[in-house]
C-alpha cells in the first residue's frame, strides 16, 4: 500500500457513519444495493488514479 | 396498418451476381495447378481477391453460393476499412451509397440519459463510420471484381463451386470442389480460407476454435419504413417495450433500419422469428401508427474465440474464419479487412521469392493481437449489455442512472467500443522509432491517420507498396533493398494550412522520414534520411533481419 490512506482520514468519523446509514434510512435491501452501487461509482471518479483504486479494491476483498 | 412481410420487387441479394458457369479445369483430364485460391466470396474473400490481383497475383474465389448476402447481416463500416477500400478502389460506391452518421442517444428505462457526437476529426477523407447493408457492401466488391477483369487482371469468381475437401501438401495445398456438374479436383498454393465464422474448411482440417459462448439470444430484423427517426444510434437498456432485455435501432440506406432486439436464452428460436410475433415485438417499440414491412429476420447467439492460429502451412484463415467477435462494436468484417489488407502484400512477397515465408508467421503476430483486441472490447460490451450476476447489473445500472445527471459516468457505459485498428506495439516487423518528439499515434505499427494535402488527401498517395514518406526532409526518388523498393513521397508541413499534417507526423519535431507498409502502417520514423538506416527497416519489415 503506497498511494491509499489506510490510516484515520474522516474528520469526526461518527458523524459520516451516521451519514452513511441515514442515506439507507427507509430503502428495501434492492434500493440500498443500487445506491451502494451508485455511490462506490461516484467515490471511484472522485478518486480517479487507477493505482489507488487498484489498492481500494484489494484492500476491499474478504481476508484468506 | 401495413402488415406485409414480403417484399416487393426483387432485392439484390435474391438475385445471382456469380452464378454457376463450367470451368475448364472441370474438363476430363484436367488437373488444374492455381497460385491462390480464395474459399468464400464474403466481404473478406472479396477483398482478399482484389488486392491479390491488383498486384497481378492470378487468384480464384471459390463460392458454394452465387449471390450476395442475404439479408443485411453487417452493416456498420468504420474509417479504416473505408481507407481499405479507397486502396482496392472501391471506397466511393461504398461511401456514396453509406449512411453517415455521428450522434448516438442512450436510454435506460423509458428516458434517454444523454447523448454523444462521435464528433469525427477534421482533416479525413473517410468519415468515422457508414452504415451500408452488408448486400451492397458485396455487390460493390463484385462489381469491382468484374472491373478488374475488363482490365486484364487475373481474377476468377466461381459460384456454384463447394469445397469438400482441403488436402494440405508441402508446399500447398489439394482441393475437392463439388458443382452442379459434378467434382473435380485442383492443386494451389495457397489457400485463404474466408469462409465464414462455421468455416468448413476449419472443420475438415480438425482444427480448434475456442472461445467463450454468451448464453443469450437476439432478434435481429431489418425493416423497411418511412418514419421520422433521425439518423442517429438509439440504443436502450431496459425499456418498457423488452423489460430487462436491450434494443438498438439503427438507419440504413433505402430507408431501411435495423433493429435488434436482446431476447435472453430460454426462448423457442423457431416460435420467435414468425412474423406473428415479430410484429407485435416491433410496434411496441416502435409505435402503433408507424407503417413498417419486414426485410429480413434472424434470430442470432454469438461467441468470443478465436483460432490459436491464422496460418496452417498453406492454409491461412482471415476474418470470421479465423475469429468470431460478439457484434457490439463493429468488430467482424471490419477486423476481416484488416486481415487481408495484413495479408495480401506480405504473401505477394513470399509468392515473389522476395521475402522468407517465415514473413507470414508476422500475419499471426500482428492479427491475432488484433483479434484478441476485438475480443475483449466485445466481451466487455456484453458483460455490460448483458449483467451475469446481481451486483454486475446493480453497477451496470447505478452507471446508467448516474450517467444522466453526471457526465464523469457516461465512459462506464459500454454499448459497444467502436472499431478503430489496433497498433501492432512490438511486432517484429517494427523498425525503429527515431523520431524525437513525435506524436505517439504514428509510432511504429500503427496505421497512418489521413491528412489533407491542398485538394488531395495523404492516404489517397500512400499505399500498395512500401514508401518513404518525408515531410519537410530530403530523401532520394526511391531506397531499395533486395529487390523491395520504397518510393518517395514529398510532402511539407506548410502543405496543410490546418496543422493537421505537422500534429499527427511531426508532433515537436521539425522533420520527419517514415517509412510507410503497403498496408499503411508505420515501419520506422527518423528526424532525417540516412539510407542505411532505411534499408535495415526495409529488411525487418519484410522478415528479412
Amino acid at each position: 500500500m503506497t498511494r491509499l490512506i489506510t490510516k484515520p482520514n474522516i474528520a469526526a468519523p461518527d458523524d459520516f457513519y451516521a451519514d452513511l446509514l441515514a442515506v439507507h434510512e427507509g430503502l428495501a435491501k434492492a434500493e440500498s444495493d443500487a445506491l451502494n452501487a451508485r455511490l462506490i461509482l461516484i467515490l471511484a471518479n472522485h478518486i480517479g488514479d487507477r493505482e489507488t483504486l487498484a489498492e481500494a479494491l484489494d484492500a476491499a476483498k474478504p481476508k484468506k | 396498418m401495413n402488415q406485409t412481410v414480403e417484399t416487393t420487387g426483387k432485392k439484390i441479394f435474391e438475385t445471382p451476381l456469380y452464378p454457376y458457369r463450367r470451368s475448364a479445369d472441370q474438363e476430363p483430364g484436367a488437373r488444374a495447378h492455381h497460385p491462390v485460391v480464395v474459399a468464400g466470396a464474403g466481404p473478406i474473400g472479396l477483398a482478399a481477391a482484389i488486392d491479390l490481383a491488383q498486384m497481378d497475383v492470378p487468384v480464384v474465389v471459390l463460392d458454394d453460393n452465387d449471390k450476395v448476402s442475404w439479408g443485411s447481416r453487417a452493416i456498420c463500416f468504420a474509417k479504416r476499412p473505408l481507407e481499405i477500400l479507397d486502396r482496392l478502389g472501391c471506397g466511393d460506391p461504398m461511401v456514396d451509397k453509406g449512411v453517415v452518421w455521428n450522434i448516438g442517444k442512450v436510454f435506460f428505462d423509458d428516458r434517454q440519459v444523454y447523448q454523444f457526437d462521435l464528433l469525427p476529426e477534421k482533416g479525413h477523407k473517410r468519415p468515422a463510420f457508414i452504415n451500408l447493408q452488408q448486400y451492397y457492401f458485396e455487390q460493390y466488391l463484385v462489381e469491382r471484381v468484374r472491373e478488374l477483369q475488363a482490365e486484364g487482371k487475373p481474377i476468377e469468381l466461381r459460384g456454384g463451386n463447394k469445397v469438400v475437401s482441403v488436402t494440405p501438401k508441402d508446399k500447398g495445398v489439394a482441393l475437392s470442389v463439388d458443382t452442379p456438374d459434378g467434382p473435380y479436383t485442383m492443386d494451389s498454393d495457397w489457400l485463404i480460407a474466408c469462409d465464414g465464422a462455421g468455416s468448413p474448411i476449419r472443420a475438415m482440417m480438425g482444427l480448434d476454435f475456442v472461445g467463450r459462448v454468451f448464453e443469450d439470444n437476439f432478434l435481429i430484423a431489418d425493416v423497411v419504413m418511412d418514419a421520422d427517426f433521425p439518423t442517429e444510434r438509439w440504443f436502450w437498456f431496459d425499456p418498457p417495450f423488452n423489460r430487462g432485455q436491450s434494443a438498438l435501432l439503427h438507419k440504413q440506406p433505402d430507408n431501411v433500419w435495423r433493429i435488434d432486439l436482446q431476447l435472453g436464452w430460454n426462448i423457442d428460436k423457431d416460435e420467435e422469428k414468425k412474423p406473428e410475433n415479430v410484429i407485435p415485438r416491433l410496434k411496441a417499440m416502435l409505435g402503433d401508427d408507424v407503417k413498417f414491412e419486414l426485410e429480413w429476420v434472424s434470430i442470432y447467439t454469438f461467441q468470443c474465440r478465436r483460432m490459436e492460429k491464422f496460418r496452417h502451412g498453406h492454409v491461412i484463415f482471415a476474418g470470421d474464419a479465423a475469429h468470431q467477435v460478439s457484434p457490439f462494436g463493429a468488430r467482424g468484417a471490419n477486423s476481416g479487412l484488416q486481415d487481408t489488407d495484413n495479408l495480401c502484400w506480405k504473401l505477394k512477397l513470399v509468392m515473389d521469392g522476395l521475402a522468407p515465408e517465415s514473413l507470414l508467421e508476422s500475419y499471426d503476430v500482428e492479427r491475432i493481437h488484433g483479434a484478441d483486441e476485438n475480443i475483449l472490447n466485445s466481451s466487455r460490451s456484453t458483460d455490460f449489455i448483458t449483467p451475469k450476476s446481481d451486483v454486475s447489473r446493480a453497477f451496470r445500472d447505478a452507471a446508467l442512472d448516474l450517467s444522466e445527471r453526471f457526465e464523469f459516468a457516461r465512459p462506464l457505459v459500454n454499448s459497444g467500443r467502436l472499431s478503430v485498428p489496433c497498433v501492432y506495439d512490438g511486432s517484429p516487423l517494427n523498425g525503429p522509432d527515431a523520431l524525437e518528439g513525435g506524436p505517439a499515434r504514428t509510432r511504429p505499427g500503427a496505421t497512418c491517420p489521413d491528412a489533407r494535402l491542398g485538394t488531395d488527401f495523404l492516404l489517397d498517395r500512400l499505399g500498395g507498396e512500401f514508401q518513404l514518406l518525408a515531410i519537410d526532409a530530403e530523401v532520394p526518388d526511391s531506397v531499395e533493398d533486395g529487390g523491395i523498393a520504397a518510393n518517395a513521397i514529398r510532402v511539407s508541413a506548410a502543405d496543410d494550412p490546418s496543422g493537421d499534417l505537422a500534429a499527427r507526423y511531426l508532433g515537436d519535431a521539425r522533420s520527419a522520414v517514415y517509412l510507410i507498409r503497403p498496408d499503411q502502417h508505420v515501419a520506422a520514423r527518423w528526424p532525417s534520411f540516412d539510407e542505411a538506416a532505411v534499408k535495415a527497416a526495409i529488411r525487418q519489415a519484410t522478415g528479412r533481419a
